[in-house]
């Protein structure tokens, strides 16, 4: 055969990856310069299958990326303006150093920038694409935009955050798209779902932050760079899906716009539609005009067979979807001074409800407190002194109990001073075997429709208890029974392999009843550990991994059983106590 | 400016009315008179600045110029002439007269006259007031203080001192009787005393109190703006414009250059247009083309964060709260083992929960998850694990097998290490670390003879032959040859026959190893015939199909006297081998054909014993085994392994194992096949027997079906030790098991 043989590493994986280093050098990129580029365009390094073929027989932990990539990364127009960016940095030090403030100017007049519409573009293909990707989008957009101007970031970046993050808002409000929502340590969690999407958010709670010191602002800054393109592209083309304004415009009514301007004084930073909006009190400007939103009906197919049931669900569930869009509905909630705001208002909106808060909160209250037709108020203190009587004043833990549970909750365990009921993670969906809350099952309870009746509940429990023990009692004679006989049998046994004669007496034998269920279990459970025995080694471990993950499970949701049930059994006993 | 000019042509005028009076030179205190008016003249007309008087001397001096210019060159010769003592006043003297000549010239041209003019003024640079009246300049005057005279005026004359200086009491006198002693000023440099006039002491008045010498001098006059931004019609200066103005600069020009080349290069750009698109938004996805999604092949998404569980919550029911120990394991443990970053806790209300300390840190962390992670397609194993068990014909439709333990053969005192039954299968030998034989009956586990062998009994075998009744024992270093006469008196007494038949006396006595012998007395009562002498611990016997050769096994490293086949009609014994090939664990002899099986540590060699060679070596692929078993079609061996393993050997396949069966979990100890039914046991240490269902098809293309049926218990473990043998009942699907707990189990 003609041509020089191969070396060991010129062919096969190892001309497919490239070391971190190596690409570096091959792109001619300082170190932050490639970690931009990698964020900007989304390379990220390959485990290789082989490692060591790959790294050349070493077994040095490296990064490897494809070599496509970077190929890919050559051509890049960023690249260029980078390097652009490097010589207007070194022009700019050297007119500083030779004082020439003329230059200076004239070289910070012509700072290079570039855009990333086309990378956005290159990495979402399609809109659908860009969409499953936001979750992080929103969630570094959320928390950049709740950054004080320490410079940490250029205060237009915050800004932004801020503008998109209040758009997005908006839309999830005129869409109604939000679905789940949840109060956990580290913030609230929404979920929205958008064309088909689920897109989930962390909000962090409207607190200042102590910035760590071990943290790269620069790769974060960078990352949102990106996002806050991506994230202002999609809202573009979600408010234009709904025929919606963008930039969005706030319909005002005169009587509104008196506290607008009000605020607007305290904010003048910001544009006035930025205000607006960020009340999330107003509805959006349309293009068209249509105030009435056609509603989508599902469609009508001749269907047979499975078909029916499948279409019978959907429509089902498509039913109980529009039922949780307005679930707010005719619902005029005030929010006190002390609760999260945004997040309450933001909520509320969303399903439908109407929600105010005292002028001097923020811009945008719609009512007052003194309004009669007020239902609920909002309120998180421990007691309240001017209530009016025909509303609820109940904690913000119900507004979000009632979007997961998807129906009003009864207002009487969220009433002010009353130890709350837990609250419940919607994201967690229970298979079979797991471990289910017992406040979950009553809420799927109430959702059925079934009136709880708790202290009835609990007297029951009383009472079960009891029979409990009484069966148990029942359990105990029989087994003792057995055990009287087994100890006979034992004693023969004993007498017989001892060689002493023994007195030789036929009992009459007692017929036992085979349960011919049981039996055909064990039958079962035989056969099925004899087919174990003849597994392939490699099947065999396998499966044993599967199994030894299936009774960790198990074993946790027993845990789990077993620590509520000891809290719960120290809580009666506590009750007890008290009402002796 | 003016009233400098002014009081530099005073003094040039002065200067002229010297030289004047120089050439005339007759009464020298009314020159003196003169000067001191003039001095004071000068003075006022210096201090005063009036305009007027400046003009009127002007206009005086053009008419003395006119009248006296015919003189003035007369003078200027005779000056010239007389003395050149002061160069400087003759220098005046004649730029005055080439003055009055230009002046002549353009007489009625006043403009350009007084352009003239101020050209001359330029020209008179007399910063420092020098004076005048006294040429010694600026020196102490007590230097003078020894001479008549004080110094030289400008012609170099002395000036002398007064006659008589004024003492002190003239002083004083002066003072009381001089009315204008107050007015009167010394004067150091003249010597005199000037009495000033009463405009010079209102000037010096004004000067005290800071105002302005003029009197008519208006400070408050309304201010001109002279250079506003009105554009006026007439230039400010009249002054020609310079040439420079007229002519290209040349450092402009160097400048310009650099510049164009610069931009020539490329090196200057021009200024940009205000690009403002980019934070402007629009329909990115207007135009969605599918070509770009041919590179997305090979991408990977990064994996969602996972969403929160209830343990997360603010609020969380009280069973996900950490108690305190799963709080300090929590402490403990490396952050990347942790199964929750943080710690679950709970508030009582919103308004309690604090920020989350780490919040930062983890988005920053999902950040260089992002960009820094190598990502790789894992393939999650999604299998049901039911779909994983292999499917098997059930044990149901596999029967005839032994399920249950039916009876227990009980009597031996110490570990059962060997059994066999009577091809009858009406017979049961066991043989116990006792020292015992005993003979049972199977079906009613009666122990019918019990023969005391003087040794621990390692290995017994029923021989094989139907007509014959023959039990072989190994006991310690012999292998004793038993007729137990548990059969017809026709087979027994052909089995008598059959040991004492035919006797032949090897030629070579001494020098075989084994010594064959009869036995008598107690030992024949019990029903032993023959000794068969070895010279070291046999271990296993086996007994020919036929029931005419017997085999022993003496394990024992590096020694060619391993196995020993015996030939017990004719009390033959020989030695197959004659090198070692390993140590020999156990040996078999073909069901049906002259091959003969040895197993040693690692494999199985089959030997033509009509050939006398090697057929075959099957690789066990075991560490050590224990036990071996021949199936009765004679193409398919077990192997019985000490590492809890069990080999399926196909003769006609290979020399691999066909199938390993890890069924045990202790070390299997003995393997057996039943003679009849399709079925093969293991005895392992782990108390258990295990039977399988081995189907051996007449298709030679169909491979064994090998499917486990049952798993007996019922031995104890003791010791460590299980189940030490097994074996089929010839006949009936029954296996026995022997054990260490010293039993004999049936199960049928």
């Amino acid at each position: 055969m003609g041509g020089l043989q191969k070396k060991k590493f010129e062919r096969g994986a190892a001309t497919n990856y490239i070391t971190r280093n190596s690409a570096r050098k091959k792109l001619q990129l300082s170190l932050p310069d490639f970690r931009r580029l990698c964020i900007l365009k989304g390379v990220y390094p390959h485990e290789p299958k082989h490692k060591k073929k790959v790294n050349k027989g070493s077994t040095a932990p490296r990064t490897f990326y494809l070599l496509k990539d970077i190929r890919f990364l050559l051509h890049e127009p960023v690249v260029h303006k980078f390097r652009e960016y490097k010589i207007f940095v070194r022009k700019l030090k050297r007119a500083y150093g030779k004082t020439e403030w003329s230059a200076v100017e004239r070289l910070k007049e012509n700072k290079p920038t570039y855009k990333l519409d086309h990378i956005v573009k290159e990495r979402y293909p399609t809109f659908i694409d860009a969409l499953r990707d936001i979750d992080d989008a929103l969630c570094m957009c959320f928390l950049f935009s709740t950054f004080a101007r320490t410079g940490k970031c250029h205060v237009q970046t915050i800004q932004l955050c801020r503008r998109l993050t209040v758009e997005w808002m908006n839309y999830v409000i005129t869409s109604r798209a939000l679905r789940k929502v949840f109060l956990s340590i580290k913030g609230i969690y929404y979920q929205a779902e958008v064309m088909g999407q689920l897109i989930t958010w962390l909000v962090p709670y409207q607190f200042s932050h102590d910035h760590p010191t071990d943290v790269d602002y620069r790769v974060m800054a960078t990352f949102t760079e990106l996002y806050t393109t991506l994230l202002g592209f999609i809202n573009f083309k979600l408010y234009h899906s709904l025929n919606l304004v963008y930039p969005p415009k706030v319909h005002v009514t005169m009587e509104t716009l008196s506290s607008f301007l009000h605020g607007c004084k305290l904010f003048n930073k910001l544009s006035i539609t930025g205000v607006k909006l960020s009340a999330l009190s107003g509805s959006l400007a349309r293009v068209v005009s249509t105030e009435e939103e056609e509603e989508a009906k599902l469609d009508q197919f001749p269907a047979e067979g499975e078909d029916v049931e499948k279409m019978e669900a959907r429509e089902k569930e498509q039913k109980q979807l529009e039922a949780q869009k307005k679930l707010f509905d005719g619902l005029k909630i005030f929010l006190n001074r002390e609760v999260p705001r945004e997040s309450l208002a933001f909520i509320i909106r969303c399903f439908g409800g109407q929600v105010s808060w005292d002028k001097s909160v923020s811009i945008g209250s719609t009512f007052d407190v003194t309004d009669e037709t007020i239902t609920h108020q909002i309120v998180d203190r421990p007691n309240f002194d001017k209530q009016y009587i025909n509303r609820y004043y109940v904690q913000p833990q119900w507004v979000y109990d009632c979007v997961n549970a998807k129906i009003l909750l009864p207002v009487e365990d969220y009433f002010l001073g009353v130890t709350l009921p837990p609250h419940l993670s919607p994201f967690v969906e229970e298979k079979e075997g797991d471990y289910v809350p017992p406040e979950k099952l009553r809420i799927m309870a109430l959702q059925r429709g079934e009136k709880p009746a708790q202290e009835q509940e609990e007297e029951d429990d009383e009472e079960e208890e009891e029979d409990e023990e009484e069966e148990e009692g029942g359990d105990d004679e029989v087994d003792e029974e057995e055990k009287a006989e087994e100890k006979n049998l034992k004693k023969m046994e004993e007498q017989k392999s001892q060689g002493k004669s023994l007195q030789v007496k036929v009992t009459p034998g007692k017929v036992r009843a085979e349960n011919p269920a049981r039996l055909e279990q064990e039958e079962k459970a035989e056969e099925k550990r004899l087919a174990i025995m003849m597994m392939k080694k490699k099947e065999k471990y396998l499966y044993d991994k599967i199994m030894f993950g299936k009774k960790r499970k198990v074993r946790e949701a027993n845990k789990l059983a077993a620590k509520r049930k000891a809290h719960d059994d120290a809580e009666k006993t506590k009750k007890k106590k008290a009402r002796k | 400016m003016k009233k400098k000019e002014k009081t530099d042509k005073k003094r040039s005028l002065q200067e002229e009315e010297e030289e004047q009076q120089l050439f005339s030179l007759n009464d020298k205190p009314f020159k003196e008179d003169e000067d001191d008016d003039d001095l004071s003249d000068s003075v006022d007309s210096v201090y005063s600045g009036l305009e007027d008087s400046g003009s009127d001397s002007e206009e005086e001096e053009d008419k003395d110029e006119e009248e006296g210019s015919d003189e003035d060159d007369d003078e200027n010769d005779s000056a010239a002439d007389d003395d050149d003592k002061n160069d400087e006043s003759n220098k005046n003297a004649e730029d005055q007269s080439q003055k009055k000549t230009v002046k002549k010239s353009k007489k009625k041209e006043e403009t350009e006259e007084k352009d003239v003019k101020k050209e001359n003024e330029y020209e008179h640079d007399s910063s420092d007031e020098e004076d005048i009246r006294n040429t010694v300049g600026n020196i102490p005057m007590e230097w003078y203080k020894d001479f008549p005279h004080i110094g030289y005026d400008l012609d170099g004359r002395k000036i002398f001192k007064p006659i008589r200086n004024k003492d002190e009491l003239d002083e004083f006198l002066d003072k009381m009787e001089n009315p204008e002693y107050w007015r009167t000023v010394h004067d150091k440099k003249t010597a005199s005393d000037i009495v000033l006039s009463d405009e010079q002491i209102e000037l010096v008045n004004r000067l005290q109190k800071g105002q302005f010498g003029d009197v008519h001098f208006n400070e408050h006059e309304p201010m001109v703006e002279f250079f506003s931004n009105e554009v006026m019609i007439h230039p400010v200066t009249n002054r020609p414009a310079d040439k420079r103005s007229f002519i290209p600069s040349l450092i402009e020009k160097e400048k310009v250059s650099k510049l164009v080349h610069a931009i020539k290069m490329g090196w200057i750009k021009p200024r940009r247009v205000e690009d403002d698109s980019k934070g402007r938004f629009y329909d990115l996805w207007a135009s969605e083309d599918s070509s770009i999604l041919a590179k997305h092949r090979m991408h990977l998404p990064a994996p969602k964060i996972p969403l929160p569980g209830h343990e997360e919550s603010y609020n969380p029911p009280p069973e996900y709260l950490f108690t305190d120990e799963e709080k300090a394991l929590w402490e403990q443990q490396d952050p990347s083992d942790r199964k929750l970053p943080f710690i679950p806790n709970k508030y009582s209300s919103l308004r309690q929960v604090p920020a989350f300390s780490r919040f930062i840190h983890e988005r920053f962390e999902r950040c260089l998850d992002l960009y820094l992670c190598p990502r790789q397609r894992k393939m999650r194993v999604n299998v049901n694990p039911e779909d994983l068990i292999p499917k098997l014909p059930k044990p149901k439709d596999l029967q005839p097998f032994p399920t249950t333990q039916s009876l227990v053969y009980r009597g031996h005192s110490s570990l059962v290490r060997s059994i066999s039954v009577s091809p009858s299968g009406q017979w049961l030998a066991s043989g116990s670390d006792d020292c015992s034989v005993r003979l049972w009956e199977v079906c009613s586990s009666r122990c019918m003879k019990t023969i005391q062998v003087g040794g621990a009994v390692k290995s017994v075998a029923w021989n094989p032959n139907p007509s014959l009744c023959l039990l072989a024992v190994a006991v310690e270093s012999t292998v004793l040859i038993l007729s137990p006469a548990l059969a017809d008196k026709l087979v027994i007494s052909s089995s008598e026959k059959f040991l004492t038949g035919q006797q032949e006396e090897g030629p070579s006595d001494g020098a075989d190893p084994v010594v064959w012998s009869e036995t008598e007395g107690e030992e024949l009562n019990q029903g032993i015939r023959l000794k068969i002498k070895h010279p070291k611990v046999v271990h296993q016997v086996t007994w020919h199909a036929k029931g005419d050769y017997l085999a022993s096994v003496m394990p024992e490293h590096s020694s060619h006297l391993q196995v020993f086949i015996h030939q017990v009609s004719k009390r033959r014994s020989q030695n197959p081998f004659r090198k070692s090939k390993g140590l020999v664990q156990c040996v078999s002899f073909h069901p049906i054909r002259p091959y003969f099986f040895v197993a040693t540590q690692r494999c199985v060699r089959i030997y033509n014993l009509v050939k006398q060679e090697m057929t075959k070596k099957l690789q066990a692929n075991s560490k050590w085994i224990s036990s071996i078993a021949v199936h009765p079609g004679g193409d398919h061996v077990i192997c019985g392994s000490y590492d809890c393993r069990m080999s399926w050997f196909d003769l006609d396949l290979s020399t691999k194992p066909y199938k390993m069966l890890r069924h045990h979990k202790k070390a299997v100890r003995g393997v057996a096949y039943h003679r009849g039914y399709p079925l093969f046991a293991s005895a392992s240490d782990d108390g258990s027997v295990i039977v399988c269902h081995g189907t051996v098809y007449n298709d030679l293309l169909q491979n064994p079906l090998i499917v486990p049926v049952k798993v007996l218990r019922g031995h104890v473990i003791t010791h460590d030790l299980g189940v030490l043998d097994v074996i089929f009942h010839p006949t009936q699907p029954w296996v026995f098991s022997s054990g260490a707990d010293a039993t004999i189990r049936l199960f049928t």
